[in-house]
C-alpha cells in the first residue's frame, strides 16, 4: 500500500443561503487516494461533485461555509485554514484545481508565461523570470505543447489548446493532489482525448502525485481512472475499481446510471437505454430516509424510514443500501 | 456524394450541391462545400463531425436561417421556396428545431403555459375551447414524463435543464412538423438525463413518423439513436450509410480516428494515437 496522499474523513460542507435555508451540499465524505492513484467521482449534475471539489481544497469562500470532518493533504491537516492561508500554502503545491470551464479562465490580455510567473511568484517571489521561462519551456516540451504559446495570448489558442495549457499552468509547481472538475466536457472528442494522454502523463511521470478526476461521462471515467466513485445527494453511494463499478455495480442508483451509458460498439444498439425516473431530492431539507427511495424501482417502506450507513465489504468496495449483495443481486437478476 | 441505396420511402429533404462561403477574396471560407443529401422520411439521420466541419452551418441553411451560396435545397420534392417572410413562416410548419442551449430557447417573460399554448394557436387552434387546449397541452406534457399540473403558473428558468429540453420536445409534440432539426440537443446535460432525451426522440419517430436530423459530435450517440449517418469533415461528407455498416466497418479515414477517440468500455481506448 502506497503513501496516502488526501485523506478525508467525514467531510460536511453546506451552502448559506439569504433565507435561512441551508444547503447541505456535501454530508459526510470520506476519502483517500494513494500515491499513484487515482480517482473518479461521478453523478448527476447538482448532486455535489463540483462542492467536494472545492472543499477538498479548503476554497471556503461564502456561501460555502465548512461544518466539520478532516482534510488531510499528505499528513497535513488543512480543513482548520482561512481560505487566504489556504491560497499562500496549498494551492499549485498541495494541491492542483482544474475548474470547470478552465478554457475560460485564462485573461486575454496576459500572455501565457505571465500566468506561469505569477504561479511561481506567489510561493516563491524570488525567482527570476529567466529562470521561469526556462523551466516552463521544459515542461511544456515533455507535455507536447510547443513552446510558441509561452509567448502568445489566450485568444490565439484554440478551445482543446488552452485547456492543455491551463493543465500545464496549474501542475507547474508539481502539486501532490490535482482534483480536475469535468476538464473535458466542453471540448470534441479528438482534443479530450488529447487532454486525456496529458493528464496520463503527467501522473507516469511523476508531475502530480494522485488525482481526482470529476466527470458525469462513465465510459471516459472507466478509462482514465483506477477507483471510481458514486456520489448522490451530497452522500457517496458506492465506491471500488473502475471495472467493478461498470460491470458489477451493487447500489440501485449506480446500476441505473451504468444502463444509460452510450459507446459506438457491436451491440449497443440493441439494448434499451435506461433512464432513472424523476430528480434528485432537494438538500434543503434531505429525506431522513435513504436518499434514493423516492426514485428506486425496489424501493420498501422501511427505506423511507432508515437512512442506510455504508456497507464495507472488503477489497476497498462499499455501498450505501439497505439490501444485502443477494438481495440485490435477486432483484436486478428479476428484470 | 450521391447516396446510391434507394428505398421505397421518398427523400423528404434533400440538398444539390449545397455550399455556404462567408466571407470573399483572401479572407474566404468555405464552410460547406458542394454536399449532397437524401433524408427519407421516417428515418432518423444523424450529422457527425468535430467542432468547425461545418454541422451548424449545414443546419441553419437547412432551417433556411442563412441563405445558401449555390445550390438548391428540396423539401418534400419540391424546390425550396422561402423568399418572403410568409413563405418563410409556411416552411416552418414544415420543419423545427431544438438547439444544444436549453436555457437560452426560451422567452423568460412567457409563462410555460403561454408557450404552449402558442403552439396550439400556430397549428391553427386558436379557436378551440379551453378544455381542449388544456388537455392537448396535457397530452403534450405527459408525453415527455413531465405532470403539466405541476408546470403551470411557473416560468422556464424554475426548471433544470434537462426538464427544459424536454419542454422543448413537448412543443414539437404539438406543432407536429414533418422535420425536426435537433442540433446537439444533449450536449448540456448530464449523461443520466440524455438517455430521457434520446428515448423521446425515438418515441417521436415511431409514434408521429417525424423525420429526425440529429446533429452531434458524440458518435456513440449518433449509432445509439439513427438510421443513416453522415460524418462530415471540413464541410464535406467523407462517409454516409447505414449506422451499422458506417460504425462497425468504417472507411474512410476520418470515420476511423473519430471512432477510436470515443472511449469506450469492452474494448482498450488506445491513447497513443493521440
Amino acid at each position: 500500500m502506497g503513501k496516502i496522499m488526501l485523506d478525508v474523513k467525514d467531510l460536511k460542507t453546506k451552502y448559506v443561503t439569504r433565507f435561512k435555508e441551508d444547503v447541505y451540499a456535501v454530508d459526510g465524505v470520506s476519502l483517500q487516494i494513494e500515491e499513484g492513484k487515482s480517482l473518479g467521482i461521478a453523478g448527476e449534475s447538482g448532486c455535489g461533485k463540483s462542492t467536494l471539489a472545492l472543499s477538498l481544497m479548503g476554497y471556503y469562500f461564502a456561501p460555502l461555509h465548512y461544518m466539520s470532518g478532516s482534510i488531510e493533504v499528505d499528513g497535513r491537516n488543512i480543513s482548520n485554514m482561512t481560505p487566504d492561508q489556504v491560497r499562500k500554502s496549498i494551492l499549485g503545491t498541495e494541491i492542483a484545481y482544474i475548474p470547470q470551464a478552465a478554457m475560460n479562465a485564462l485573461n486575454p490580455t496576459q500572455k501565457i508565461i505571465r500566468f506561469l510567473e505569477d504561479v511561481i511568484h506567489a510561493h516563491d517571489p524570488k525567482v527570476s523570470k529567466k529562470d521561469i521561462y526556462d523551466m516552463a519551456k521544459e515542461r511544456f516540451e515533455i507535455l507536447g505543447l510547443p513552446e510558441s504559446v509561452l509567448q502568445k495570448h489566450a485568444v490565439e489558442l484554440s478551445g482543446g489548446m488552452k485547456q492543455r495549457t491551463v493543465i500545464a499552468i496549474s501542475t507547474i509547481l508539481s502539486p501532490k493532489v490535482l482534483i480536475a472538475d469535468e476538464p473535458s466536457s466542453a471540448l470534441d472528442v479528438t482534443s479530450q482525448k488529447m487532454v486525456i494522454k496529458m493528464m496520463r502523463d503527467l501522473m507516469e511521470k511523476g508531475f502530480i502525485k494522485s488525482m481526482i478526476f470529476i466527470t458525469h461521462e462513465l465510459p471516459l471515467l472507466y478509462n482514465v481512472t483506477d477507483d471510481i466513485m458514486v456520489m448522490y445527494a451530497g452522500q457517496i453511494v458506492e465506491k471500488g475499481t473502475a471495472k467493478e463499478m461498470v460491470f458489477d455495480s451493487l447500489h440501485p442508483y449506480t446500476y441505473g446510471l451504468m444502463g444509460s451509458i452510450i459507446v459506438p460498439e457491436a451491440g449497443t444498439r440493441d439494448v434499451k437505454l435506461t433512464a432513472i425516473p424523476g430528480t434528485p431530492p432537494n438538500l434543503k431539507r434531505p429525506p431522513a430516509g435513504c436518499r434514493f427511495a423516492d426514485r428506486c424501482k425496489y424501493a420498501t417502506p422501511e427505506c423511507k424510514a432508515f437512512a442506510p450507513a455504508m456497507k464495507d465489504i472488503g477489497g476497498g468496495r462499499a455501498y450505501r443500501c439497505s439490501m444485502s449483495l443477494e438481495q440485490l443481486k435477486e432483484v436486478y437478476g428479476r428484470d | 456524394m450521391v447516396v446510391t441505396n434507394t428505398t421505397e420511402r421518398k427523400p423528404c429533404l434533400s440538398g444539390r450541391g449545397v455550399t455556404k462561403v462567408f466571407g470573399f477574396g483572401n479572407q474566404k471560407t468555405v464552410a460547406v462545400d458542394h454536399v449532397d443529401f437524401d433524408f427519407r422520411e421516417g428515418d432518423i439521420i444523424s450529422i457527425v463531425g468535430e467542432s468547425g466541419s461545418g454541422k451548424t452551418t449545414i443546419s441553419k441553411m437547412i432551417l433556411g436561417l442563412i441563405g445558401v451560396t449555390e445550390g438548391e435545397i428540396f423539401f418534400q420534392g419540391q424546390p425550396r421556396d422561402i423568399k418572403t417572410h410568409r413563405k418563410k413562416q409556411e416552411y416552418w410548419k414544415g420543419i423545427q428545431a431544438i438547439f444544444q442551449d436549453p436555457f437560452a430557447t426560451y422567452n423568460m417573460f412567457k409563462k410555460i403555459d403561454e408557450v404552449l399554448l402558442d403552439c396550439i394557436n400556430m397549428r391553427g387552434g386558436k379557436n378551440l375551447p379551453k378544455e381542449e387546449k388544456e388537455r392537448l397541452m396535457t397530452e403534450a406534457c405527459s408525453f415527455v414524463n413531465l405532470k403539466y399540473a405541476e408546470l403551470t403558473n411557473k416560468y422556464p428558468f424554475e426548471l433544470s435543464g434537462g426538464q427544459m429540453q424536454r419542454l422543448m420536445i413537448a412543443r414539437i409534440f404539438l406543432l407536429k412538423p414533418k422535420i425536426l432539426l435537433a442540433d446537439e440537443p444533449t450536449s448540456m446535460i448530464d449523461a443520466c438525463s440524455r438517455a430521457t432525451i434520446l428515448d423521446m426522440l425515438l418515441k417521436l419517430r415511431d409514434e408521429i413518423n417525424m423525420t429526425i436530423v440529429f446533429i452531434t459530435h458524440d458518435i456513440g450517440l449518433a449509432y445509439y439513436v439513427s438510421d443513416t449517418i453522415y460524418i462530415m469533415e471540413h464541410g464535406k461528407f467523407v462517409e454516409v450509410g447505414k449506422a451499422d455498416d458506417v460504425i462497425l466497418n468504417p472507411q474512410a479515414p476520418y470515420t476511423k480516428r473519430l471512432i477510436s477517440d470515443v472511449p469506450k468500455i469492452h474494448e482498450e481506448w488506445d491513447l497513443s494515437t493521440v
